[in-house]
Parts: C-alpha cells; sequence; structure tokens
C-alpha cells in the first residue's frame, strides 16, 4: 500500500532550502580550518609521511613564508613508495598548479569546485595571496550544521517564548498588544509597522494565511494614517488566543461620506500619491475581504477609527 | 520556474546577493497598483512592476510575493535595494518593459497569478 505520508516535510523542505541559502551567506574563511599546517618544498617525501603520521591527515599545502608553491596528498606518497623514491624532496612529487579559494568567497564557490575538480582540499588565500587555511568538504559541512543550529535556536527560542505566552500567563483573559505610531507622510516608513505585525503573528503561531490576511488589513490602514491624516495616527493589534483585534485611529480630517469611500475606485488621494502605487480607491475594499468583522466610524471633529477583527479557527487557537 | 530561468528570460540583473536562484516561483503578475496587488496576487509568485519605491517591497513581504522585478530598466532608489537585502528579499532589474517580460515568462510556462477582484466589483 502506498503511504500517504510525503517523502519531504514542509518543515524538512525549509530547513534543504535555508542550507542552500547558508551556502551563499557562509564565507570560506568562516568555515576553514585555521591553524594550517604546511609542508616546505625542500623537506623530504619521508618527512611527510612522519608528518601525515604524526598529524593523522591525507594532504597538505606547501608553503615558503606562507606563501603557497603546491599541494601534496596521500597518492603522491603512495606514487614515492611504488617508486621507492621517499627521499627525494616534496618539490619532486606535490601537484604546482593548485586550486585555491579566497576566504572571502561564497562556501558555495568553494563546492563547485571540489565536485568539479573531485578535490579532497583547498588551499584557502588572504587577499595578498598568503596561505591562511585549508578546506575540505568536512570543514564545510561542520561549518553549515553549526550555522543551522545558531539559526535554529535563535527563531526556535523566539518562537517558543512567543507562542507558550498565553499558556504561561494565567487570567481570567490574556490579551497582548502591539501599538505602532504612524507618521503622517512617512513613505519611506510606510509599511514597516504592518511587516512587523505579520512576524510577530507568525511567530505566535498564526498560519501564513491568517498572518497574510491581517498582514494586508493593517498595511492598507498604515498607508490610509500616512496618506490621508492632519498627522499620522496609531495602530494598535491586540491579540487573545481565539481572534485578533486590529484598529488604526486618528485626530482628523475624518470621513465626511462613509458609504462614498467604502466604494470600490473611490479615492481622494492626490496625484503624487497614485504615482507612488497607492490611492487606487481600493484600501478599504481590501481589508473588508480580508477581515471577519470590520467597521469605520468617523467624525469631522474626532477623527477616523478603523476596527477590524478576524476570528481564529477554534481547532487552530494561537498558544 | 526557478529564479534562475527567470533571470535569464527577462534578461534581468540580480540587485541582491546571496539569492537561492533554485527557489520555485509559481506563478507571475504585473502591476503598479499596490492595492491591485495586495487584493488579488496569489502567494509564492513573482510582481513585475514600473515602480521602485520601498512600498513595492513591503507590498510583496505582506502578500508573500517571492521575487519583483523593476521593468524599463529602472534601477530603484537605494532605500529600496537596502530594504530588500535587509529583510533577504530577491530584487530584479531588466531594460524590458512589462509587456514583454510578462509575455516571454507566459511563453516559457509561468502562469499569471492575477486574479479576478472579485470582491471589488461585483457587490453592491
Amino acid at each position: 500500500m502506498v503511504s500517504d505520508k510525503p517523502l519531504i516535510t514542509d518543515d524538512e523542505a525549509a530547513k534543504i532550502t535555508r542550507v542552500e541559502e547558508l551556502a551563499y551567506e557562509l564565507t570560506v574563511g568562516e568555515v576553514m580550518t585555521k591553524k594550517v599546517f604546511a609542508l616546505r618544498p625542500e623537506q623530504t617525501m619521508r618527512e611527510a609521511l612522519d608528518e601525515f603520521k604524526k598529524f593523522r591527515i591525507s594532504g597538505a599545502p606547501v608553503a615558503i613564508d606562507g606563501n603557497l608553491c603546491g599541494i601534496l596528498s596521500i597518492e603522491d606518497l603512495i606514487r614515492s613508495l611504488r617508486d621507492g623514491r621517499i627521499d627525494l624532496t616534496v618539490a619532486d612529487y606535490m601537484t604546482s598548479n593548485v586550486i585555491t579559494v579566497k576566504q572571502e568567497d561564497q562556501v558555495i564557490e568553494a563546492l563547485k569546485l571540489f565536485v568539479k575538480w573531485n578535490l579532497g582540499r583547498l588551499p584557502v588565500l588572504d587577499s595578498s595571496n598568503k596561505l591562511v587555511g585549508i578546506l575540505t568538504k568536512g570543514d564545510i559541512t561542520n561549518g553549515l550544521l553549526k550555522a543551522l543550529q545558531k539559526d535554529f535556536e535563535a527563531e526556535e527560542l523566539i518562537r517558543y517564548r512567543a507562542s507558550h505566552l498565553f499558556e504561561d500567563i494565567v487570567s481570567d483573559r490574556s490579551t497582548l498588544t502591539l501599538r505602532y505610531n504612524v507618521k503622517k507622510n512617512d513613505f519611506s516608513r510606510g509599511g514597516a509597522a504592518s511587516n512587523n505585525i505579520k512576524k510577530a503573528l507568525l511567530r505566535l503561531g498564526a498560519s501564513p494565511q491568517v498572518a497574510r490576511r491581517c498582514g494586508i488589513a493593517v498595511y492598507e490602514a498604515e498607508m490610509n494614517l500616512i496618506i490621508h491624516t492632519n498627522h499620522g495616527g496609531v495602530l494598535r493589534v491586540e491579540i487573545e488566543p481565539d481572534r485578533i483585534t486590529m484598529e488604526a485611529y486618528d485626530d482628523g480630517p475624518g470621513i465626511p461620506d462613509i458609504s462614498l469611500a467604502m466604494k470600490p475606485g473611490y479615492s481622494t488621494a492626490p496625484p503624487e500619491i497614485r504615482a507612488m502605487g497607492f490611492g487606487a480607491g481600493m484600501g478599504l475594499v481590501n481589508i473588508k475581504s480580508c477581515v471577519d468583522e470590520m467597521n469605520l466610524s468617523s467624525s469631522l471633529d474626532r477623527g477616523t477609527n478603523l476596527y477590524m477583527v478576524m476570528h481564529l479557527d477554534k481547532s487552530k487557537p494561537l498558544a | 520556474m526557478k529564479i534562475r530561468q527567470i533571470l535569464e528570460i527577462s534578461q534581468g540583473k540580480l540587485l541582491t546577493p546571496h539569492v537561492n536562484l533554485d527557489m520555485e516561483i509559481l506563478g507571475g503578475y504585473a502591476g503598479d497598483l499596490m492595492s491591485d496587488v495586495l487584493a488579488s496576487i496569489q502567494p509564492e509568485s513573482v510582481l513585475i512592476t514600473g515602480l521602485s519605491n520601498p512600498q513595492v517591497i513591503r507590498t510583496a513581504l505582506i502578500a508573500d510575493v517571492r521575487l519583483v522585478i523593476f521593468a524599463r530598466g529602472k534601477q530603484p532608489p537605494q532605500e529600496t535595494i537596502t530594504l530588500a537585502i535587509e529583510e533577504r528579499f530577491p530584487i530584479i532589474t531588466s531594460d524590458l518593459g512589462v509587456y514583454e517580460i510578462s509575455g516571454r515568462l507566459m511563453q516559457n510556462g509561468l502562469p499569471s497569478f492575477e486574479k479576478r477582484m472579485l470582491h471589488a466589483f461585483d457587490r453592491d
């Protein structure tokens, strides 16, 4: 019988992608072995054999005063043994046109070289071409695992703390309130608060769909505060295990005709706002279709209050 | 379709580092009205646009868009690039126009992710 269980879960897939990302983010210098042992070209192959035994290694770079001149592998040692010429020098048996990487290169570049040339190790050079380390596939694996672990622990800790918030605090009704002050005409930060709200919801354990819908609703509300108010306003999000309440309020100028404002395509935004991609008259319409409840109240004296509620699936409450 | 293929087909240039070029993009959307984008784009898509302000990136993040292409050779302002790098969001600039990029991507099998905005015109 065929099992319904997928071969790779979404979680696992996300981790694979992160490993790939890390291969681009990490540099060779961060994962290489730094205390590099190097042979000198005038040493004999017999001495090289002793060094390999002593350090339990299967290859080493060859350098004079930090300047790389070759690389010697265990295969070269075997060749000299087979020839019965173990008293010849390292220079006689080493490979001298060596493939190298720079310490500031991305790990992915080194991986490509390993695959392309089927190498055991890559000498690492700094910007002035001095030998500063050695890189094996094992170093890369260790480096990636360490980075992944660090990454994972950091996000895991945040998520764990956040998602247990409601469990840990006992009360008849616990709520978490997030508050963001939004400035009039602050376009360069427009949407920053909403993105933070979306991230917070994900960390608290909301599904991606719920986080996306709330994100869109508060983003439209945030842009409205930036575009249409006298002095900006406040975004306030109240998070409870079974619902998310979002509010945007300001101190004016107020909306004269709410039903007109709710009409798709109706906008009072000036041309320069439209040139930025906003003011298409779809904001409030979008909000309405994203949230479960919406109430818009406005007065020309006191300003506007936009109230939005998202009910959470009872089978999937937060925390 | 992978970001790698989209780069090639759109003759684009990547503006952010550390991009996973093998990330899958499921569909495409072309537009300049951010509210329209929020209302009708489906997740895991590419947004092709003639706008280049930071709100494009914020809109993309909110709507779970995976890639943005700035068309007609637009070089976005530094604050847009900085935000994209901070959020590890991939952005591309292409000399081709919105119409041509969209046409090429569709011809190569990337479906349209623009939904009809039902809620906007079917009610009231």
